[in-house]
């Protein structure tokens, strides 16, 4: 009579195998899901742990035995008896010339691990000739679908530009941004539901713009910072952050990074506050917390100067 | 939503614009007057979002009455939709035909693409631009209008070819094909300042039937059909037979006989049909279409719809216009037929933009098809409904690809979206979807007339049926060919009455920009998918493009790789910045300056990655054709004997 009633049917479980090795998965996971369970990692940049995979980056697509083309392992669900390589010679060469469009028209400083990958792949970015000059500021965000400047070949574009500083809190050097798409799907539907920002223009020329690039202020944005908890780049950073690299201080060796409540209200969301020299020069939040997912409101995120108000007399 | 608006005010004309699509506002929460009864309650959630579909059309009525969309009038769209102006932005930036920058009424758009290039275009930029000062400039003396590049046009049998556009109310549009410059410059001839309110007039068709002031009138779309009215057409019979505004003339010509046919065979008998005859996909990718309806039919969610893809943008082809001009009364009988097999009750007609006449023969089409209770509730008395809405693309190839085209309907941004799930069963809304291209559909009429096995017998085995093939460039009489399928390159050449007295086929490049170029020495090539996949090249849309040994082929290739470059969607890293590549490195090559060692290595590098880890067929294909010309045509080999060494 009292018979339990389950919650959620069970996954059914999927064979498949991973460079070789055999591994069982339950329906449904992605194949990067599957190379963890082998301990074979892809490397990763549009991916986000609490993002719908975007899959554009394309630097973790893996050779699914059969297929026309490589599969994105972030996204891919696995089929029964998928046969997956992930060090093949087309793997390999994929991931080492996207990480050269990638290294030659962005600047990559502040990736974590993009220097790391750069060498394993053997990638050598600067091959496609010396890089151009910035663009001026908004030159790149008046460009028009569809028409380009003819190139010489002489240098190698790139999207660098001077980056927008038009408020206290936080800057957007969209000369570091591959266009992952995450702090447009982090503001958006996925998470803050702002909308302050989306992907404008086209192609090369596409970049992630307010409306009409009027400045933040003028924006829809509420200075949540959701979207710097995502970006993989460093293209968008605290100011705080950004001044200290600019001044050369920035060192992230000398930083103890805690966590704790943030006391402004009752949601109590977590924040782990970065802290050099006993200031605090940045703050996230931990992306396995059930409830906020990392992310926090303004306050949380950028209201934490009364604490490290001092008596400078 | 809770989203913050500029606060910029519409004027008349731009609110009018808007309204004719939307309707008038409902209150001051969609950006009409502010009254009182407003603070009482609040209009939100999915009724407010419900309408996003209307986007595109919105951003349309803008651009066509004004010629651009100011940042008011992008505002007052988004407050009556609610949309995030990001998001408005960001769709409305995708789009090459829309100017979020003032700029005169008048754009005359000159097609530099591969068609055009064969037959002088490059020679008109240079006159035009000494003439009218550089691309999209509008401060010198022709203030009223500027011109920009463009894409191909769809207009190649007529080329090298321009387009005007006017904003007003209707807008207006004119022809120049084949244009020498002068032509283009009397396109440019500024018109009257236009600010007359419509009074809420809405016309039959979008664009006004005669053409804007400089232009001439088009020839008819069998102009564009040597064989019009040679006995045995199935595809084109009709053309320059029939008056296309006609519907009693249609159904004298043997029209919605088919669809009579379908509605006594029932959904699955007309399912059975085009899977006995074996017809596979027009549009480039060559999927069997009998198995893609059952797949969308079977689908147990609902609705279902169906999509026909008119946006045509492949360089070098033009069948679904010339069908879409000359027959567009098919074009409905046909998505009549195949919504009725798949179960949709709705139908879009998603025609790129730069196809004004054919907008306008299919507007027609379709109103007089609704006035006979051929689209609509019950029709024919069968108890079947079925209407069409057409959708018009703003310059963007991309959005031919099947799921980027879901995407513009919806009013997003037109970015392919990742496969699987495919369109059979999350498409358009979400919904079970069949996609089919404009001639796909086209061939289901004598599919219903013939029956599938007596269709199964035109052409080979393996590709089966009549095929339209885009004969352009340098041969004598350029347009659409019907041929059945098996016949040989050369017998097309033929027709078309080849390369002109003393001159040689250099290359011919088949199926497109995303296609691949074979040599004058390889006539042989069946005209069969299976015999262009056996000679390493493909059919794609249809598109056969003669190249003599006059033309350039380096700075064929070069238009090419910038024609990639601005029409890759930007989604992903191998396409986005290898487009750009490989651009640059063509333009090395052509320039003579560089290794060609290391060039073509970058090429082959960037090339292979494009077409490994691309997102979509755009990024899969962008290096077919300069991979092929490098291969086949040993365009860049090396000038001595090391071809083999260096080459690689
Ligand atoms: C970049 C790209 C552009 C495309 N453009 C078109 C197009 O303009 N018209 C079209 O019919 N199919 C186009 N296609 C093919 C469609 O994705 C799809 O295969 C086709 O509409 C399916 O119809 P069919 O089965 O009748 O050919 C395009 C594909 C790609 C990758
Ligand atoms: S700014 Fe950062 S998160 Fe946003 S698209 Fe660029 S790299 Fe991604
Ligand atoms: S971050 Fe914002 S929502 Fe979270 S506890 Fe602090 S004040 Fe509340
Ligand atoms: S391959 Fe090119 S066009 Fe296709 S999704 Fe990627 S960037 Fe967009
Ligand atoms: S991490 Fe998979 S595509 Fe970017």
């Amino acid at each position: 009579m009292n018979t339990p009633v389950p919650l959620a049917p069970p996954r059914r479980l999927v064979d498949v195998t991973v460079d070789g090795q055999e591994v069982r998965v339950p329906e449904g996971a992605t194949i990067m899901q599957a190379c963890a369970q082998t301990g074979v990692s892809c490397p990763t940049l549009c991916y986000g742990d609490t993002l719908t995979p975007k899959n554009a980056c394309r630097i973790c697509v893996v050779e699914v035995e059969g297929a026309r083309t490589l599969a994105p392992a972030c996204s891919r669900p696995v089929e029964p008896g998928m046969a997956v390589r992930t060090d093949s010679d087309r793997v390999r060469h994929a991931r080492r010339t996207v990480l050269e469009l990638l290294g030659s028209s962005v600047d990559l400083s502040t990736t974590p691990q993009a220097q790391e990958w750069m060498e394993h792949y053997d990638a050598r970015p600067e091959r496609f000739g010396p890089r151009a000059a910035p663009a001026p500021m908004g030159e790149r965000d008046a460009r028009r679908a569809g028409e380009h400047e003819p190139p010489t070949g002489a240098v190698a574009e790139t999207v660098e530009q001077p980056a927008k500083i038009d408020n206290d809190l936080y800057v957007r050097d969209y000369g570091k941004c591959i266009l992952c798409y995450k702090c447009v799907d982090a503001c958006g539907e996925q998470w803050q539901n702002t909308f302050a920002i989306g992907v404008a223009g086209r192609g090369f020329d596409a970049r992630v713009s307010t409306e009409h690039d009027v400045a933040l202020p003028d924006s829809a944005c509420v200075y949540c910072g959701n979207c710097i908890e995502v970006c993989p780049t460093g293209a968008l950073s605290f100011k705080s952050e950004f001044d200290m690299r600019a001044e050369g201080t920035w060192d992230e060796s000398r930083q103890r990074q805690t966590t704790t409540v943030c006391t402004y209200c009752g949601v109590g969301c977590n924040v782990t506050l970065h802290v050099q020299d006993n200031e605090i020069v940045k703050v996230t939040s931990p992306h396995d917390n059930p409830v906020t997912h990392g992310n926090l409101c303004i306050k949380g995120r950028f209201g934490f100067q009364h604490v490290q108000q001092r008596r400078h007399d | 939503m809770d989203l913050r608006f500029l606060d910029a005010v519409p004027d008349s004309l731009e609110r009018e614009a808007v309204d004719a699509v939307l309707g008038p506002a409902e209150s001051g929460w969609d950006g009409g007057e502010r009254r009182a009864g407003d603070l009482r309650y609040a209009r939100g959630g999915h009724a407010a979002r419900a309408r996003r579909d209307l986007l595109l059309p919105a951003l349309h009525a803008v651009n066509d009455r004004t010629g651009w969309i100011s940042p008011a009038a992008l505002d007052y769209i988004c407050r009556r939709l609610t949309v995030p102006p990001a998001e408005a932005y960001g769709v409305a930036t995708f789009y090459a035909m829309f100017s979020l920058q003032a700029r005169p009424a008048r754009v005359v758009h000159v097609c530099t693409d591969i068609a055009c290039a064969a037959k002088g275009a490059d020679r008109i930029r240079a006159e035009l631009a000494e003439r009218l000062g550089p691309p999209g400039d509008a401060s010198g003396e022709q203030a009223g209008a500027i011109w920009h590049e463009s894409p191909c046009l769809g207009l190649c049998e007529r080329a090298p070819a321009a387009l005007a556009l006017e904003a007003g109310s209707p807008p207006r549009f004119a022809v120049a094909a084949p244009a020498r410059a002068e032509d283009i410059a009397a396109l440019m001839t500024p018109p009257p300042v236009d600010t007359t309110p419509s009074n809420g007039h809405r016309p039959a068709t979008t664009f006004a039937p005669s053409p804007l002031s400089g232009g001439t009138v088009e020839p008819a779309p069998s102009a564009a059909v040597p064989q019009a009215g040679v006995p045995g057409l199935v595809l084109l019979r009709r053309i320059g037979v029939v008056d296309p505004e006609s519907l009693d003339d249609y159904r004298a010509h043997g029209g919605y006989a088919a669809l009579r046919q379908a509605l006594r065979l029932g959904p699955a008998g007309v399912i059975r049909e085009v899977v006995e005859s074996g017809l596979v996909g027009r549009g480039g990718a060559a999927f069997p279409t009998g198995r893609k309806w059952e797949a969308t039919a079977r689908q147990p969610a609902s609705p279902h719809y169906l999509v026909c893809n008119a946006d045509e943008s492949e360089p070098g082809t033009f069948k679904d216009r010339v069908l879409m001009e000359g027959d567009p009364f098919s074009v409905i009988e046909a998505m009549t037929i195949a919504a009725y097999a798949t179960g949709a009750e709705k139908g879009y007609l998603y025609i790129r933009g730069e196809y004004p006449r054919a907008l306008s023969r299919l507007e027609n089409a379709i109103a007089r098809a609704r006035g006979r209770n051929l689209l609509g509730r019950d029709i024919l008395g069968s108890g079947f409904d079925f209407d069409v809405e057409i959708r018009r693309g703003a310059g963007a190839y991309i959005c031919g690809e099947e799921t980027a085209v879901f995407n513009s309907i919806e009013g997003r941004r037109g970015e392919p979206r990742s496969k699987p799930p495919f369109p059979v069963e999350r498409g358009l809304f979400g919904r079970p979807t069949t996609i089919n291209n404009v001639e796909t559909l086209v061939n289901v009429l004598p599919i219903m007339l013939m029956g599938g096995p007596a269709y199964a017998r035109i052409g080979t085995g393996g590709s089966t049926g009549p095929k339209l093939f885009c004969v352009s460039g340098t041969v004598s009489r350029p347009g659409v060919y019907e041929l059945p399928f098996g016949a040989t390159l050369r017998d097309l050449l033929e027709l078309s009455g080849g390369v002109a007295e003393g001159r040689e086929i250099r290359a011919v490049l088949l199926g497109g920009a995303a296609g691949a170029f074979v040599r004058g020495d390889e006539l042989d090539i069946p005209l069969t998918f299976e015999g262009a996949r056996a000679a390493g090249a493909t059919l794609g849309s249809g598109v056969v493009l003669v190249l003599d040994d006059t033309v350039d082929l380096a700075s064929i290739l070069v238009r090419i790789a910038a024609f990639f470059r601005d029409e890759s969607c930007g989604q992903c890293a191998p396409c986005r910045v290898g487009t750009v590549r490989q651009e640059e490195a063509l333009r090395r090559l052509a320039g003579g300056s560089a290794s060609r060692r290391t060039e073509l290595r970058v090429l082959r590098d960037v090339g292979a990655a494009m077409r490994d880890a691309s997102i979509c067929g755009l990024g899969q294909t962008a290096w077919n054709a300069v991979e092929s010309a490098i291969d086949r045509l040993g365009v860049f080999a090396a000038p001595t004997t090391d071809t083999t060494e260096e080459a690689r």
